[in-house]
């Protein structure tokens, strides 16, 4: 028990710097999505049932769009898609652990907590199971807590902010910030350039389509040039 | 927005669900049996594949200015970016962006 507390702990010190990015992106989230229309119930049910911003983000730029409701879904998934891939990068660490704490986990699974988490199961292999799953359990508690506060205090406080703060330009720069420093390789630019040329350049389809034909179509050109790349390396 | 509480609430509880669908699936359903490389290859670029698509149009033409190009809009979509590229800290590229848009906006105004 000792030893399942320690690690809890540590898992929530490795966590905790990522307060102050949580709670201005869940403030954000809840501002505009109060601004969209949405009642403080609804805004609230995003975080809750979605907890993830950028797709929650993402959905609320197409309603607002009023875009068809197959449209919002699948590229608020697209946008998850990667957590598929943390799912599958876990199972080493927490696959033989009981199947509801494998449940709550998946619905944790955050991009802060995955990348702490993972990080650490690397380094200190001779984590036991039950060590790994408190760790895991400290890694998300400060980030998914203060992702509720911070929804509900931007949905709070949304309606009184005046138009003169430029709301509106939150998302695009909150979404700049997210994935500007992911363009770690020469496959992540072409593929964010590939998305942004077809998104403007077929904006002129119906029900924001264009937008997931750039995204299938900058997957396909990140994962062929790093298959080329890694195909000439090895050469 | 013209939706009905309705379809609001569908959409909510379908993103909920497909999204703890996305995080169970190997953790829960498929367990140890692995990705496909090329599987794991297209979705290490999901996020750089969406992202910028979505939000290309929201710098260029932005709905607050009833989509005309503006300038502190721009410069502070460039600012992010740098700093985002630059110091890979996500905190400082939205603080120096935001910063950039006041300032601009209150020197254009």
């Amino acid at each position: 028990m000792e030893r399942t507390g320690a690690a809890y702990w540590q898992g929530f010190r490795d966590g905790a710097p990522f307060v102050l990015v949580i709670i201005p992106f869940g403030m954000v989230f809840g501002v505009v999505a109060t601004e969209a229309g949405l009642d403080i119930v609804a805004v609230m049910g995003f975080s809750v049932l979605v907890i993830a911003g950028a797709a929650q983000l993402a959905a609320l730029q197409l309603m607002t769009d009023n875009a068809p409701t197959v449209i919002v879904l699948a590229t608020a998934l697209a946008v998850n898609l990667r957590m598929a891939m943390y799912s599958a990068a876990l199972v080493p660490h927490l696959g033989r652990a009981p199947i509801w704490q494998r449940a709550v986990m998946a619905y944790f699974l955050v991009d802060q907590s995955f990348a702490v988490s993972a990080a650490t199961f690397e380094r200190e292999p001779g984590m036991s199971l039950r060590a790994k799953v408190a760790y895991f359990f400290g890694t998300i508690s400060p980030v998914c807590l203060p992702w509720y506060f911070a929804t509900w205090l931007g949905a709070v406080v949304g309606t009184r902010i005046p138009p003169q703060f430029a709301l509106d330009f939150a998302v695009p720069i909150t979404f700049i910030a997210v994935i500007a420093p992911m363009l770690r390789t020469f496959a992540h630019v072409a593929a964010a350039m590939v998305s942004i040329l077809l998104a403007l350049g077929l904006a002129f389809l119906p029900y924001n389509l264009g937008l997931l034909i750039a995204a299938v179509a900058a997957m396909a050109t990140g994962a062929q040039i790093e298959l080329i790349q890694s195909r000439r390396r090895a050469a | 927005m013209s939706y009905s509480i309705f379809q609001t609430w569908m959409i909510i509880v379908l993103l909920g669900v497909g999204t703890f669908l996305l995080r169970f699936s190997f953790l829960g359903l498929i367990g140890n049996r692995r990705l496909p490389e090329w599987v794991l290859r297209h979705l290490r670029y999901t996020p750089v594949a969406v992202m910028p698509g979505l939000v290309a149009p929201l710098v260029l033409f932005p709905a607050a200015t009833g989509g005309e190009p503006d300038a502190p809009r721009a410069a502070a979509a460039i600012v992010t970016v740098v700093l985002g590229l630059w110091t890979r800290n996500v905190l400082l590229a939205i603080f120096g962006g935001a910063g950039t848009l006041y300032l601009m906006l209150y020197l254009t105004a």
